[in-house]
């Protein structure tokens, strides 16, 4: 009996792994999304179509194309949610409002997924930008887009 | 609408009996108290002990005048009235975790039990060993049911589950009816045959339902949203995003209109249009009395500030009539087709009466089709 005792081995074993009735998600096709367009969003993001107004409107909606929700890819999803974060820095704190009414149900819903993956990882200014982007979106989505955050089972 | 506060604890759960004079509930405990209506006031007339856990589901069978109930125990007992007291009879349920929901079928011969071991149990009654008998649907469900819903033609079940869908089984037991005809949702209906199955939603379903002609089944998600399945060749289902809190009971009160109420403690109106097979937001359906605004003074404007950061006061006190989580809806007067009165039980041990006409006269834009 003093033998068996010896290793502890057995506590590390993961024990839900091994069971059968485990729920385990319906796999859906996500190899093919890519997220959203890199290049198409940078071109958004330099472009000016009048004088000192940047195309932030049509960047905003472009990164909010194409969410790489169902891929297993990490590396996908972390260069999408640095995209998003890009053009969400560059809108003057007073243009925020009008780019989250310029988006639709799902668009807000979308947005609000992305906030709170950026909340995930703050680096130094980034915590500021998503509060205030937060804020706005939470008068238009309500409290039920933030529910919905968190009870998505795949998320960007 | 009318309020009254049964007690301090939540009640888990409620149901009337046929002409709406008794009630029987379960405040929290192992136990059912069964209240009689007296004038403006409500007495306990019976006290059903027998349960070793929490009752989680009652359902009172209008025309035989029994009872079912069913707890955390992992058991059902089926309650009639022999005199001036209600008697149990167990029914083995072969279940392995707790039971979440009870309902007797509309001709009242069959109920079904969801649990949590991830099975619906259909029970009916066997003359010969006179004893309540089970069936299991187990496939294809892969998590706990969490709530339940007879179709008119009592064979299809509609059931909610953790599993993130909204299924129709057949429940058809052979030794009690006869074959069905043929419903919108299917016409071979062989025991456990899954009829529908719900997609796009994620979240738990809490409260499911069906309309009164059964072909249409509502279902309240964890994800703050609302859907309507209408049966046909292809089933068409519309759902809509709300920005409350989860909703977590669910029911029609005519064919098109829906009232759900949840987290957020106050019911809401849904309409649903066939033609654009779409749902959309009726209305809030509690709609507190404006208190007189105090003026606040500088004082307590000060303390707001410091205690709260805001001196915003309009999210301190909830103004609906509920204080707490609306957790079951029922119908009480009209039926599914032309509900004239619902009542709601919550949380906070209370139960609110409310009254169709009223509400629709109180909210002008409040238009139940």
């Amino acid at each position: 009996m003093s033998k068996n005792t010896v290793s502890d081995r057995f506590r590390k074993v993961d024990v839900d792994e091994y069971d059968e009735n485990k729920f385990v998600d319906e796999e859906e096709g996500g190899e093919n999304q890519l997220g959203p367009d890199e290049a198409e969003v940078d071109s958004l993001i330099r472009q000016y179509p009048s004088l000192f107004t940047r195309n932030l409107m049509g960047a905003l909606q472009a990164v909010l194309k194409n969410p790489p929700i169902n891929t297993k890819n990490q590396n996908v999803k972390d260069r999408a949610e640095g995209l998003v974060l890009k053009v969400l820095s560059s809108f003057k704190s007073t243009d925020i409002e009008k780019g989250v009414q310029s988006l639709d149900k799902n668009g807000v819903d979308l947005l609000m997924k992305y906030i709170y993956k950026g909340f995930e990882q703050p680096s130094e200014n980034s915590s500021a930008v998503l509060l205030q982007w937060h804020e706005k979106a939470l008068s238009a989505g309500g409290v039920g887009c933030i529910v919905r955050v968190l009870t998505a089972r795949k998320t960007v | 609408m009318s309020y009254h506060s049964f007690l301090l604890e939540p009640i888990s759960c409620h149901a009337w009996n046929k002409d709406r004079t008794q009630i029987a509930l379960c405040p929290n405990n192992h136990e059912v108290h069964i209240y009689k209506k007296d004038g403006n006031n409500w007495s306990k007339i019976h006290v059903l002990k027998e349960h070793n856990g929490q009752v989680t589901g009652i359902d009172w069978a209008p025309e035989s005048n029994r009872i079912v109930t069913c707890g955390t125990d992992r058991n059902a007992y089926v309650w009639t009235l022999k005199g001036d007291a209600w008697k149990p009879t167990l029914v083995i349920l072969r279940i392995n975790r707790a039971a979440r929901c009870v309902k007797w079928s509309p001709k009242e011969n069959k109920f079904a039990v969801g649990s949590g071991s991830r099975l619906i149990s259909v029970c009916y009654f066997e003359k010969d060993n006179d004893w309540w008998v089970c069936k299991h649907i187990k496939k294809p469900i892969r998590s706990t049911i969490l709530c339940l819903d007879w179709h008119p033609n009592n064979v299809l079940l509609a059931a909610g589950s953790c599993d993130f869908k909204c299924r129709i089984f057949s429940a058809y037991i052979k030794e009690v009816e006869e074959k069905p005809a043929p419903t919108a949702w299917g016409s071979k209906m062989p025991f456990g045959e899954v009829m529908f199955e719900s997609t796009g939603t994620a979240g738990w379903v809490h409260g499911v339902c069906f309309s009164d002609s059964g072909n249409r089944v509502a279902w309240a998600s964890h994800d703050s949203t609302v859907a309507v399945a209408e049966g046909g060749k292809t089933a068409v289902c519309a759902s809509l995003t709300s920005e409350t809190l989860p909703l977590l009971c669910v029911t029609f009160i005519t064919e098109n209109s829906l009232v759900a109420a949840g987290h957020d403690c106050y019911p809401v109106l849904f309409v649903y249009d066939s033609n654009k097979a779409a749902l959309s937001f009726g209305g809030k359906l509690d709609v507190p009395k404006q208190s007189a605004q105090k003026g606040m003074t500088a004082r307590e404007r000060f303390q707001n500030l410091d205690k709260k950061a805001t001196t915003d006061s309009k999210e301190a006190v909830l103004e609906s009539v509920h204080k707490n989580s609306i957790s079951q809806i029922s119908i009480l007067n009209g039926g599914k087709a032309q509900c004239a009165k619902f009542c709601t039980t919550g949380m906070d041990g209370g139960m609110t009466i409310w009254d169709v006409k009223t509400l629709e006269s109180a909210m002008k834009d409040l238009k139940i089709v």
